[in-house]
């Protein structure tokens, strides 16, 4: 399975998100450290889910670095999120 | 157990209103995500302290811990951690790490 498969499977499994998108962007990185000769070494990820609701950014970047921890521990070097409630994303 | 890299992080960000833990130096960043972070920080002409820990790799990781944050950079105003470059980059956008400056009496501009 694809690194960013596996970070779609455990975010829609951890986090039930009405959005999710999981984007690779390696490429944008080459040549740069920390970038992985086969990419999926950068993503950016945006998530809308109700499970956010409440918490602050940092509470929410948590709960997303929990379900990532082996991710983050491994291949992936770098993670832009951004974390919405779907009011925040206008419904 | 004292663990005497979350000391020296103590003391620095105890001593330091604002410290920046990062890839490389203010002058000279090593990662976009630290770019950003500085480039947010200068615009707002506020004074901070960056720590490069790509020169210490026990910080490197220390300080990992001592968030429990996974990521760099990150960012501690008044002894408190705010956050990464996202965090950051969208409080600053909405005027809410202006007014965290405010709240915590830290000077900047703007």
């Amino acid at each position: 399975m694809s690194v960013r498969a596996t970070i779609e499977r455990k975010l829609a499994g951890g986090l039930a998100p009405s959005r999710l998108a999981v984007i690779d962007e390696s490429h944008r990185h080459a040549g740069h450290a920390g970038h992985h000769p086969d990419g999926e070494s950068h993503f950016h990820i945006e998530i809308v889910a109700e499970a956010f609701v409440g918490k602050s950014r940092v509470e929410r970047h948590r709960m997303v670095n929990a379900l990532l921890a082996e991710e983050l521990a491994g291949r992936v070097h770098a993670m832009a999120l951004t974390t919405l409630t779907p009011d925040e994303a206008g419904g | 157990m004292s663990n005497p890299v979350f000391e020296r992080i103590k003391q620095d960000i105890t001593e330091n209103d604002v410290v920046l833990y990062m890839k490389g130096t203010p002058m000279f960043p090593q990662c976009g995500f630290s770019a950003a972070v500085v480039q947010v920080l200068s615009d707002l002409g506020v004074k901070f302290k960056g720590v490069d820990i790509l020169v210490d790799p026990s910080l490197r990781d220390g300080i990992k811990q001592f968030s429990n944050w996974p990521t760099l950079p990150q960012l501690y105003i008044k002894g408190e951690f705010v956050g990464g470059c996202d965090i950051v980059r969208e409080m600053a956008a909405k005027g809410e790490l202006q007014q965290v400056l405010k709240d915590k009496a830290v000077a900047f501009q703007g």
